[in-house]
């Protein structure tokens, strides 16, 4: 087996570790799940009667893209929490003492994330449409939106992935993970039209690349003319996963319980 | 750098930010033999292990493992060594039988060897009728059987056992000491670290005392037990007030000091199997002494460690 060959079959073991007990944690499943739903709900209904959006008729179709967005983003603190979870019992001192690839772990990990919030996200793309979402554009416009979503969100997965390995305690990635989607999530445009804002604050919710990736995808999912936020948001992932997966590899091979 | 050695340290030296975890272990294990790394909580024993183990790179100094330097060719030292750490490192949203395979596919057996290789530990290690249940229900004791039979999967040439029994109650602790003892049966080379004097006297052919970061002795369990002097004697008289004349008596036929242990109880060294205890019970006869009880006692570990660094190892002070 050469590098990359291991690497592959690792992280496919790695991963398959993951996925194999989404179904024994049924009441995790309900709750992922669960959550979208009700943030698709509640937005749409409290709010949607409220907020009107220039360019756009229905709130809804505003507004349903940036939940899916920040759903996902949200999905991406598993991973802090596995690895963190891993480190604590021990267990990256047993993986690191085997002849196995050092960012196996965590690509396992990463990938097994992605497809739980894949699960999460279908089940979300079809309440948002029981609610009356609709794509104004093309499947394969629908089907790029939600793969620049996935993509970003896998990203944040590595940069998740360093800092379950840097905190002290599962409790603390809890937290960790969490904290900064609040502020990412909100000042920018996933609820409201930036230039709402107070200037300094429009500033940061634009040059947010979570404002990018959600309005590459919003205009995609409504048909609208997309222009560079595509490309830069394909960007701003390959740039976070380049950077994040080699810091978060050094990390890892440097971690042992304490 | 001998072949002949299984797990070879020189003044190796680790340093965390503002202490000296290890200030020049060496270390010599031979293939095949059982060796206790005995030292109370933070004396290093840890750290030892995680150098040997690949987990940490030491500041100064060599580790080998059947030769291979840990620091130049790590995955090499991987293929060869089993680690079971202080925490029982398992998935426990896996079931026994799957941890076994994962960790088999790890090491890149495939699946059919894995699996045949889980179900043979499965059995040895007294699993088999749990096998397919997930491991959040195990009790402690069958955590740490699984830990063990993942860190045999693939027949590793060393296997490291950082404080095996840690946490287990005392009829799991049994229940390990014997797998461990038939591991040592066949063959494998153990490393063990323990604070348990007890254990290492019962497990380890060879023990290495470690404090503060340094070997401070070296020995068969007999060997270091005799550096306390042999043996105690022990003599309990009938009368407090003879106390005096008691230990006049006794301090010409013992080796050091006589110690009081109470008003009418006093230890001192002997020189074992030198029929000592014949001439004290003739001599306190003798002067009238009216003498309740001698006993012989060969010293504990806890003697050993006392005599070798001053302070007990208790497990007690360990673990608070």
């Amino acid at each position: 087996m050469n590098r990359l060959e291991a690497t592959l079959h690792d992280s496919f073991v790695e991963a398959e570790r993951h996925l194999r007990v989404i179904p024994r944690n049924i009441e995790l499943l309900i709750f992922a799940t669960i959550q979208p739903i009700m943030f698709l709900a509640l937005f749409a209904y409290v709010f949607g009667g409220s907020i009107s959006i220039p360019g756009f008729d229905n709130y809804d179709q505003f507004l349903m893209p940036g939940i899916f967005s920040q759903s996902l983003v949200f999905g991406s603190a598993f991973t802090s929490i596995g690895l963190a979870e891993d480190l604590s019992k021990g267990l990256v001192d047993r993986l690191r003492s085997l002849p196995m690839s050092r960012s196996a772990v965590i690509i396992g990990r990463t990938v097994s994330d992605l497809v739980r919030n894949l699960l999460t996200f279908g089940v979300m793309l079809v309440a948002a449409f029981l609610l009356g979402f609709r794509f104004g554009g093309s499947v394969t416009d629908a089907v790029l939106a939600t793969g620049l979503l996935v993509l970003f969100s896998y990203a944040l997965s590595w940069v998740q992935a360093l800092i379950g390995l840097a905190v002290s305690s599962v409790e603390a990635a809890n937290s960790a993970g969490f904290i900064w989607m609040f502020p990412l999530t909100f000042v920018s445009s996933a609820f409201v039209d930036p230039s709402t804002m107070p200037g300094w604050l429009e500033a940061v919710a634009n040059a947010n690349p979570f404002t990018v990736v959600t309005n590459a995808a919003r205009s995609l999912y409504n048909g609208l003319p997309v222009g560079n936020d595509a490309w830069l948001s394909l960007a701003w992932s390959v740039g976070l996963i380049v950077v994040f997966s080699m810091i978060a590899t050094r990390k890892f091979s440097r971690s042992t319980s304490s | 750098m001998t072949k002949d050695h299984a797990v070879q340290m020189q003044g190796v030296v680790k340093r965390f930010s503002d202490t000296l975890a290890l200030d020049g272990v060496d270390l010599a294990v031979p293939a095949g033999a059982v060796y206790g790394l005995l030292g109370p909580n933070g004396a290093g024993k840890t750290t030892s292990v995680k150098v040997l183990t690949t987990l940490i790179r030491p500041d100064a100094g060599t580790a080998t493992i059947d030769g291979i330097d840990v620091v130049k060719n790590p995955d090499d030292v991987r293929r060869r060594i089993g680690l079971t750490g202080q925490y029982a490192a398992v998935d426990e949203r896996l079931t026994a039988r799957e941890n076994l395979v994962y960790i088999g596919r790890l090491f890149r057996l495939g699946t059919a060897e894995a699996r045949l290789r889980a179900g043979e530990l499965l059995d040895r290690f007294d699993l088999a009728d749990s096998a397919d249940r997930v491991v959040k229900g195990f009790s402690g004791g069958m955590r740490r059987r699984l830990d063990i039979a993942m860190s045999l999967i693939a027949n590793p040439s060393v296997l490291f056992l950082d404080e095996p029994t840690t946490g287990l109650d005392p009829r799991s602790r049994l229940g390990m000491w014997d797998v461990i003892e038939d591991l040592a049966a066949d063959g494998t080379t153990v490393l063990l670290t323990t604070q348990y004097l007890e254990e290492a006297d019962r497990l380890a052919e060879q023990i290495v005392v470690i404090d503060q970061g340094r070997v401070i002795a070296e020995g068969t369990p007999d060997e270091l037990k005799s550096r306390t002097g042999g043996a105690l004697l022990q003599v309990s008289i009938a009368r407090a007030e003879n106390r005096e004349l008691a230990m006049s008596v006794l301090t010409p036929l013992c080796t050091g000091r006589v110690e009081v242990r109470d008003d009418r109880t006093f230890e001192a060294p002997i020189t074992a199997g030198d029929r000592v205890v014949p001439s004290v019970i003739r001599a306190l006869d003798d002067a009238g002494v009216d003498v309740l009880d001698v006993v012989v006692r060969r010293p504990s570990l806890d003697d050993v460690f006392l005599a070798l660094t001053g302070h007990i190892a208790s497990a007690e002070e360990a673990t608070s």
